[in-house]
């Protein structure tokens, strides 16, 4: 069954005299328990994909079925309850707030789904332990390396047990150690039936992956699964 | 909700502390002004109605002398007189006269035993004690009998008992007043300085009709007082008296009165009224200093906004709504408010009582001033924190992310 369905998805945008298409008629149907690379040239798309798919834009025209839900047509506070509830976010540069510790950026999510805070600190040290930082819950981020502070990402995007976790280059700014070590815990993760879409364009990285699509001028023009 | 709303302000103001405090400051120093300023004017404000309610605000003072038409005008007291049957005639004509006390006066040189002294003699009526609340310390006052009899007895103020009597016990001694013999019946209460800083107990009573007639030789009087039974009426009763004064004179329609009568109810309403402006003139130029600590907030609130955009999208992105951000935001703005607001009042407060304490100026502390002033501190968090915190949660969370 797909958790992700886009149905003929276009985003316009209009610089000056000309029109963009940064999304032109994209079609794809991703499922649940699968893990995709989205791959492809810079200027290809493959980031307003990501924004589509992690509802913090919305298409110009066409559907978009999220977990069975159109979701084109919420406005700014559906499509935040959205992503809290049914997505987790991974970021090339981890996005974690400085002055909070690693377990109260995991907590934040939480936050705003309205969960009391001895729950949430309950659950964010659990979501640490699961990715091997059980004893750095009161690191700040800036006391830690980026492969830890990734995971502390990683952490933060199960938090709310979400339908998909999106990641954007999420070994982009890690060595090659620390990036082996994120891909094997994405991989532990979508063994455990995670869904995850990861945007990437080191081909050693999506070559782990279970599904590739390419896309070039806003265009999907390869659809591989392996 | 709101309560992680709360703590995440107050965490963002604890983060950067310094900033923090000087925007409170603006805040502090805006509150604080306004109530020390307010306190300061309603302190004058006390201070002139205490003054002339020592002096009686239900009093009515008639001198002889008032406005010609042309030529030279002559001061207060001059010209055509006033005669004690004026004041008789008054007191029986017009309604709502409590008591009346008509009096003279004049310095003379005082001699008892080998001490001598200058001082204002008053000749004046029994009622006139009552009228200006003289109080006896020792003694009597002077009656009828005595005013009738003319007797060359005096009542001495607590000034004139030291000077001439400084071994004590003036009473049933005599004294000279202006080489006349007078017997000191009474000594006052010492009254102190009056509102003008003249030395209330540096003065002689004695009858009426012995400074006219023994001592001064005129059959005039330079002061009639009339007490009025409220301040309500005192308006009714002035009126009711110059024209009671006005047939007695023969004094012809559209001509000059040739008296003065001084009304303490408006002389006290007139100098309320400035004080009121001295008030509303200090607080309205500390209330301006509030206003600028108010675009302290917002300017620090915006610089704000602008450092935490990166942050702003983040939390928009892990699920944080428009309203989250700007309760967040807007919650830092008011806490500033409130917290500032609550430490101006104590700065306020004790700034009052430095003023009274070192500058000697009398400051009332009004709770109406701290209520307002509080209030509209909060009020300014507010109004200069929405802006802010609209911006802050209109924040489109892809550029927000991008933000560097």
């Amino acid at each position: 069954m797909a958790v992700i369905q886009l149905k003929d998805i276009m985003k316009t945008y209009i610089m000056g005299d000309s029109i963009v298409h940064a999304l032109d008629h994209v079609n794809v149907s991703i499922d649940f328990g699968e893990f995709t690379a989205i791959m492809g040239p810079s200027g290809s798309g493959k980031s307003t994909m990501m924004n589509i798919l992690g509802c913090l834009d919305r298409p110009t025209s066409g559907e978009y079925y999220l977990d069975g839900k159109e979701i084109a047509g919420y406005n700014d506070d559906e499509l935040a309850h959205t992503r809290n509830a049914k997505i987790g976010f991974v970021f090339q540069n981890f996005n974690l707030l400085s002055k909070l510790t690693a377990q109260a950026n995991v907590a934040l999510p939480l936050v705003y789904a309205g969960v009391e805070e001895e729950e949430r600190m309950e659950r964010a040290k659990k979501a640490l332990e699961a990715v091997g930082l059980g004893a750095r819950l009161e690191h700040k981020p800036m006391e830690m390396s980026g492969g830890q502070r990734q995971r502390v990402a990683i952490a933060r995007a199960l938090i709310n047990n979400p339908a998909i976790i999106m990641a954007d280059e999420p070994t982009g700014n890690l060595d090659t150690k620390s990036s082996y070590e994120i891909m094997d815990i994405f991989k532990y993760l979508n063994e455990q039936g995670k869904t995850v879409v990861m945007v990437t364009h080191e081909p050693d990285i999506a070559e782990q992956t279970k599904r590739i699509l390419v896309m070039r001028d806003g265009k999907l023009v390869s659809d591989e699964r392996r | 909700m709101f309560n992680e709303s709360i703590k995440m302000a107050l965490d963002g103001m604890i983060s950067n502390k310094l900033r923090t405090f000087l925007t409170l400051l603006g805040i502090i120093i805006g509150v604080g002004a306004v109530i020390a300023m307010v306190s300061l004017g309603f302190g004058v404000k006390e201070n002139i109605k205490n003054n002339i309610s020592k002096l009686g605000s239900n009093l009515l003072v008639i001198t002889s002398g008032g406005r010609t038409a042309t030529g030279a005008r002559l001061a207060a007291g001059e010209g055509a007189k006033l005669t004690y049957e004026d004041a008789e005639a008054i007191m029986k004509q017009v309604d709502g006269v409590a008591r009346m006390s008509a009096s003279v006066n004049k310095s003379y040189q005082l001699v008892a035993g080998n001490q001598n002294w200058t001082s204002r003699v008053e000749g004046t009526t029994p009622s006139n004690f009552d009228i200006q609340s003289l109080e006896l310390e020792d003694g009597r006052i002077f009656n009828n009998k005595d005013l009738n009899s003319r007797s060359r007895v005096a009542v001495i103020g607590s000034t004139v008992a030291e000077s001439l009597f400084p071994e004590g016990e003036p009473v049933g001694k005599m004294m000279r007043v202006n080489k006349a013999p007078f017997q000191v019946i009474g000594v006052l209460k010492s009254k102190g300085q009056s509102g003008m800083g003249q030395d209330q107990d540096d003065v002689v009573y004695i009858p009426l009709t012995t400074a006219q007639n023994r001592m001064m030789g005129i059959t005039y009087v330079q002061r009639v007082t009339l007490q009025a039974e409220n301040e309500n009426i005192i308006n009714d009763v002035q009126a009711e008296a110059e024209q009671v004064l006005r047939n007695r004179h023969k004094i012809k329609a559209g001509n000059y009165d040739d008296f003065t009568v001084r009304n303490m109810a408006a002389i006290m309403e007139t100098m309320m009224e400035t004080a009121n402006s001295i008030t509303m003139l200090l607080g309205c130029i500390a209330a301006i200093s509030l206003l600028v600590g108010g675009i302290g907030i917002m300017n620090i609130m915006l610089v704000s906004v602008t450092e935490r955009t990166r942050e702003i999208g983040i939390r928009k992105a892990l699920g944080a709504t428009y309203n989250n951000i700007l309760l967040q935001f807007l919650l830092e703005a008011m806490v500033i408010g409130i917290v500032g607001g609550g430490l101006g009042v104590l700065l306020g407060v004790g700034a009052s009582f430095a003023i009274s304490y070192f500058a000697g100026w009398n400051t009332v502390i009004s709770l109406w001033a701290i209520i307002i002033a509080v209030v509209f501190s909060i009020g300014i968090g507010l109004f200069f924190g929405i802006y802010p915190a609209r911006k802050a949660a209109l924040l489109d969370p892809i550029d927000a992310l991008r933000y560097e």
